[in-house]
């Protein structure tokens, strides 16, 4: 019960980046399709759990004044791996998420769950609450893409929606995602007020 | 010398690629310390500095250590490395010989290490191409990329900060307060910066 506690707490009542605020530069910038939203959540859960293992195995031994270089040196070598597996096997993926994939290292969801869960956490329960910080990650990418590749490409998975219909450009571009994300915000917080309200 | 080069890239990194408003790098700092104009005009200056320090250092070492060994794959461990230690080093040197100014940026810097633009412009330095054998002063040509790139952003962070002070005023419903309604004045002023996509150099 209680690892299943860590694992779903990420993705609604502790929801990376519509709850604790972080990680917003990959979420807006990825979403502009269902398919990039997809392979960007594969790679950062993959760094998140492969992270949060190592920085917990090895949480004994590191001296605390030191940590942050040794994460993300640990965070940065998942990524290269990451970065060199996406270029091998999904070279179009790759190509469309571009400069957004190294740049996963800068993206503090990794080390804030490094900091604040896995160095004080066991292994199994740190992988686990990687996992379901991932797919919460994930989640909000995913809705932001559904609606952003529906209404400024006019097609969603890749398939067109209302033929003949001229898609809305702007929602593909910065201030779509700008704007989908305050009203995500603006949702998840009037949801949380009303359930506290009762 | 074709000044006109280093001219549109400028212009290119502060207006019609903005890092902020186009390329959405950099939204921590944008989100966190644009509530007052003081605070986003030090972080501003900050990020320029280490922006341009960032392109200058970074450049070489990708071009005559990453690429002679053919460890051009280790180009995200090392960068981050570089700019992490990069803005040890400049806080501690401010530190010492310049009290004032470590007053005014001092709480900033340790915030940049983890501004997505910072890794971004070094990363896009190499990416477009300035680092190929072809590419005729490369470096210069990064350097002012990582300028522009620092101007633009301190641009987007003063027009945001101005704008939350008079929100400050305004009577915002409960739920919007705070990042729901900066993220919908992002998206306003992503769509006025829309307007300099039409110039042509």
């Amino acid at each position: 019960m209680k690892y299943w506690q860590e694992f779903i707490k990420g993705v609604w009542k502790r929801n990376p980046q519509l709850v604790v605020g972080l990680g917003f530069c990959p979420t807006l910038a990825v979403s502009t399709s269902v398919s990039n939203a997809l392979w960007m959540t594969i790679a950062a859960t993959g760094v998140l759990i492969g992270s949060n293992a190592l920085i917990s195995l090895i949480r004994r031994i590191v001296p605390s004044h030191l940590r942050i270089p040794i994460f993300i040196t640990i965070i940065a070598s998942f990524v290269t791996m990451t970065d060199l597996f996406l270029g091998a096997f999904q070279p179009e993926v790759y190509k469309s998420l571009g400069i957004f994939i190294p740049l996963i290292v800068v993206n503090c969801i990794i080390l804030g769950r490094a900091e604040e869960f896995a160095q004080k956490n066991g292994v199994l329960v740190s992988i686990l609450d990687g996992f379901g910080m991932g797919l919460g990650f994930g989640l909000t990418i995913f809705v932001l893409a559904v609606v952003r590749e529906s209404l400024g490409a006019n097609r969603l998975f890749g398939y067109v929606l209302i033929p003949g219909m001229e898609p809305a450009g702007a929602m593909a571009l910065a201030p779509g995602a700008f704007f989908t994300l305050a009203f995500m915000l603006w949702a998840m917080r009037s949801i949380n007020a009303r359930k506290k309200g009762r | 010398m074709e000044i006109g080069v280093y001219i549109s890239i400028l212009i290119g990194t502060i207006f019609i690629n903005n890092y902020v408003l186009s390329r959405i790098l950099g939204l921590c700092p944008f989100l966190g310390v644009s509530s007052k104009l003081d605070s986003a005009l030090g972080m501003g200056l900050a990020v320029i500095f280490v922006m341009t320090l960032t392109s200058f250092i970074t450049y070489p070492i990708y071009k005559f250590v990453l690429i002679p060994f053919r460890i051009t794959y280790l180009m995200t461990i090392v960068f981050i490395l570089v700019i992490a230690s990069l803005v040890q080093l400049v806080e501690m040197v401010i530190e010492k010989f310049s009290p004032a100014l470590y007053q005014a940026l001092g709480i900033f810097l340790p915030l940049i290490t983890t501004n997505c633009a910072v890794l971004g412009v070094a990363v896009l330095n190499i990416t477009s191409g300035f680092a190929d054998p072809q590419s005729h002063m490369g470096l210069l040509k990064s350097v002012v990329q990582g300028f522009g790139g620092g101007v633009g952003f301190t641009l987007a962070l003063l027009i945001m900060a101005g704008i939350r002070e008079r929100l400050d005023l305004a009577d915002v419903p409960e739920n919007l307060k705070g990042a729901p309604i900066t993220f919908i004045i992002a998206g306003l002023l992503a769509l006025a910066f829309f307007g300099f996509s039409g110039m042509k150099f």
